[in-house]
């Protein structure tokens, strides 16, 4: 490696401000994976048997399945290379002792806990916290802390780790756990089911507007520990929730999985906005290191007129493999996706989203922006399928990627699937690369190199940003700005 | 305030400015003609710290200073200000941001206060006027889908904003209309005074109706071949640049 690139590469790690880990007392389970971990997993949190079996057909089927990187050369789809994953080296639950039996209240829980969370820019006692935002704390398999869940109560609306939803409303999740990502839909779905540790859950009663944003953060700390949330979104008829998801792990020298399912359910007339900063350690400049992030997240607009947005922003992880999707069933249901992906060091994103136009008039929007960087690979794969019976269904994708650099990457597959003629898809794709003029012109104005890559970047990401709840753009305003440090120079 | 001396500079390998003299001092206006691809661009440049030109022989002293020495954005903080011939857009950055960004950017490095978005607003307001550009422009992308004269306004607007002691305005007049020309020269003469310097790259004479150049350079082939004061502009409107070029290929036989 030659000096400039240990400088680069010193630069860009020793930005991630996340890397630390937490010294506390842990309680795991042995690696490997078999039906007894499973059944340790599912006795830890007093699972019904009903849940107990759930988890081991789905462990059951998942032996069945071929890790998508052991298929074949021609059907290895995606753009991401790793090495073998040995899926009996992995701790599937580790928790920080005295948090077994579910969230504690504030005062219960451990104090290097809070500061934890308090290090990461997310003080979890109330009055410290953002005005109008309420958090679920998820460490590593499990749930410590929820705040405001009374105010929310007072409204009707149940938000709560996954595990208490299984204790406290557990038709509800019967009802619904497994109904937009069935166990059966990919490899990774087939893990998560059977040993999902944790997560969140909420729902939305008929026509109310949740009164606060709502938000889990998942930090992964333990060694060579898997993290598998779930999480689960209803709303019901008319109503409307705004959610946020962010992530952080610390700086370590083995790959971490991180296989999460996330399901979301909206009724008639209802609206969920669900927004993601991800910002998982993404490794070294050699690739050392970083969270694998294989994710499953798809809403159901099951209901006419309603509304299912994701935004994302993904700064972090080595690999991020991802498509929040929308399964449009309802008449005039909406789907958006907006998305931001970054990819420096020596990052892989294979990420997009996939619209599926069921009912009459249903209208999706996909704006994706791929920035690449240093030695990123970045793939925007993208799926509009228009069915027979979605009269006058439109889809508008737009689809831009941005180059740092000349040994990075960004590619582009759309796969456009149209049964009805009444249909209208549209597809623009541009690749611009961030030009020495562009950093020149702001130099001379005075404008530093790197505060010229960040604001280029952020007003390359303007629409996607826009869509962030606001207390979370400026936030991931500076991250990108952040990631890209050292990336031109 | 400024000495060029012998400055040899070019890109990969191919030399453009082969040895340039030039010494600037505060309170003056000089004027750089010459025709296409002399190399007038090329100075401008190497002057603001472009680093796709290298320079290979010769220095630049500014304020006391080594000017090659300095970043380009430090060369900013010390106040020079390149007009740029082809001004470059930025999209999904906002004028006004942009702006913002430039003025704090260069008060932060001078140990000056920043200034927050009400007290800009105030400020820009009166550049805006200055320049009579509506304020409609604050609001969108920096240089996108602007007019050519936009972009050149837009120029001017900023070095009203960041009031740099040394200007270098390169070809600031090409593609103005008659009223955009007197806006264009109007700015610069009020923003001019005794302890600033102005460097005019121009192909025109009107422009230096309105600037009035003290000193009026000619360039060709990467060298200022003839310097006089403002009457040699006139005179090479009348006479074109053919005297000059046969005048110097005897000199240079
Ligand atoms: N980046 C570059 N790469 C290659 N050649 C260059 C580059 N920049 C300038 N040149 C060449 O150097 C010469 C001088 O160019 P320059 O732009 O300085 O001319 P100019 O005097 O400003 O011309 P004009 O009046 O047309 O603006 C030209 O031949 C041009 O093609
Ligand atoms: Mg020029």
């Amino acid at each position: 490696m030659s000096s400039q690139a240990r400088e680069l590469e010193t630069l860009a790690t020793s930005d991630y401000k996340f890397g630390w880990v937490t010294d506390i007392e842990q309680e795991s389970a042995p690696p490997g994976l078999n039906e007894d971990i499973i059944r340790f997993i599912s006795e830890k949190k007093n699972e019904p048997d009903w849940l107990l079996e759930w988890r081991l057909k789905a462990y059951r089927h998942w032996l069945t399945m071929t890790d998508p990187l052991k298929r074949k050369k021609s059907e290895q789809w995606a753009m991401v290379t790793y090495p073998d994953i040995d899926y009996q080296s992995i701790v599937y639950y580790a928790a920080p002792k005295n948090a077994g039996d579910g969230p504690a209240s504030l005062d219960e829980v451990d104090p290097e806990l809070l500061a934890t969370y308090e290090k990461l820019g997310i003080p979890l006692e109330e009055q410290k916290m953002l005005a109008g935002v309420a958090v679920d704390a998820v460490f590593d398999s499990v749930s410590v802390a929820t705040t405001f869940k009374e105010t929310l109560a007072e409204a009707g609306v149940i938000f709560c780790s996954f595990s208490e939803a299984v204790q406290d409303h557990p038709d509800l999740v019967r009802q619904y756990l497994g109904s937009v990502v069935p166990h059966t839909d990919n490899y990774f779905a087939a893990l998560n089911s059977a040993v999902f540790s944790d997560g969140s859950f909420c729902y939305i009663p008929k026509g109310v507007r949740c009164p606060m944003e709502l938000s889990t953060y998942f930090r992964i700390n333990a060694a060579n520990t898997g993290q598998f949330e779930r999480t689960l979104v209803i709303a019901e008829e008319g109503a409307y929730v705004s959610y946020l998801e962010g992530c952080t792990a610390p700086m370590r020298d083995e790959n971490q999985l991180h296989a999460a399912v996330v399901e979301l359910v909206a009724l008639d007339n209802a609206q969920i906005k669900y927004s993601t900063v991800q910002n998982w350690y993404p490794g070294d400049i050699d690739g050392k290191g970083g969270i694998y992030n294989f994710v499953t997240k798809r809403g159901a607009c099951r209901g006419a007129n309603s509304k299912i947005s994701w935004t994302q922003v993904e700064t972090g992880s080595a690999i991020t493999w991802k498509y929040p999707s929308c399964i449009l069933q309802g008449d005039n249901s909406v789907g958006e996706f907006y998305s931001v992906a970054v990819t420096s060091l020596k990052q892989q994103a294979d990420t997009g989203t996939k619209m599926i136009h069921i009912g009459k008039n249903t209208r999706s929007t996909v704006i994706s922006k791929g920035i690449s960087a240093l030695l990123g690979q970045n793939t925007y794969r993208g799926a509009v399928q228009v069915l027979k019976g979605a009269h006058n269904a439109r889809n508008f994708t737009q689809c831009d990627s941005m180059l740092i650099g000349d040994q990075c990457g960004a590619h582009t597959f759309p796969y456009i699937d149209v049964r009805n003629p009444s249909a209208q898809v549209e597809h623009e794709a541009t690749t611009s690369k961030i030009g020495e003029d562009q950093i020149f012109y702001c130099n001379q104005r005075g404008i530093s190199t790197e505060d010229a890559v960040s604001m280029i970047v952020n007003g390359f990401c303007k629409e996607v940003l826009a869509e962030l709840p606001m207390e979370f753009a400026v936030e991931a305003q500076k991250l990108l700005g952040i990631s890209l440090e050292g990336s031109v120079g | 305030m400024l000495e060029i001396r012998n400055l040899h500079a070019g890109v990969e390998g191919a030399e453009i400015l082969h040895g340039i003299d030039l010494a600037v001092n505060a309170g003056e206006i000089h004027a750089i003609m010459g025709p296409n691809g002399s190399g007038k661009s090329t100075l401008a440049q190497v002057l603001a710290g472009h680093e796709a030109y290298s320079v290979t022989e010769g220095e630049v002293i500014y304020e006391g200073q080594d000017l090659l020495d300095m970043d380009p954005d430090e060369r900013a903080v010390h106040g020079v200000f390149l007009a740029f011939q082809y001004p470059v857009e930025i999209p999904g950055v906002n004028s006004a941001y942009f702006l913002r960004t430039a003025l704090n950017a260069l008060r932060t490095a001078r140990d000056e206060e920043e200034v927050d978005a009400i007290d800009f607003l105030t400020l820009i307001r009166d550049k805006l006027k200055l320049v009579e550009m509506d304020e409609k422009f604050l609001k969108r992308s920096v240089n996108e889908g602007f007019s050519g004269g936009e972009k050149k306004r837009h120029e001017i607007l900023q070095m009203a904003v960041l009031e740099p002691r040394l200007a270098i305005l390169d070809e600031t007049d090409s593609g103005l209309d008659i009223d955009a020309l007197r806006i264009v020269a109007n700015g610069v003469n009020t923003l001019y005074s005794a302890d600033k310097a102005t460097i005019v790259v121009t192909h025109y004479q009107r422009l230096l109706n309105n600037i009035v150049p003290d000193f009026v350079h000619v360039m060709l082939d990467g060298r200022i071949v003839q310097s006089g004061d403002k009457t040699l502009a006139l005179e090479l409107e009348e006479k074109g640049y053919d005297w000059i070029k046969e005048e110097h290929a005897t000199h240079s036989v």
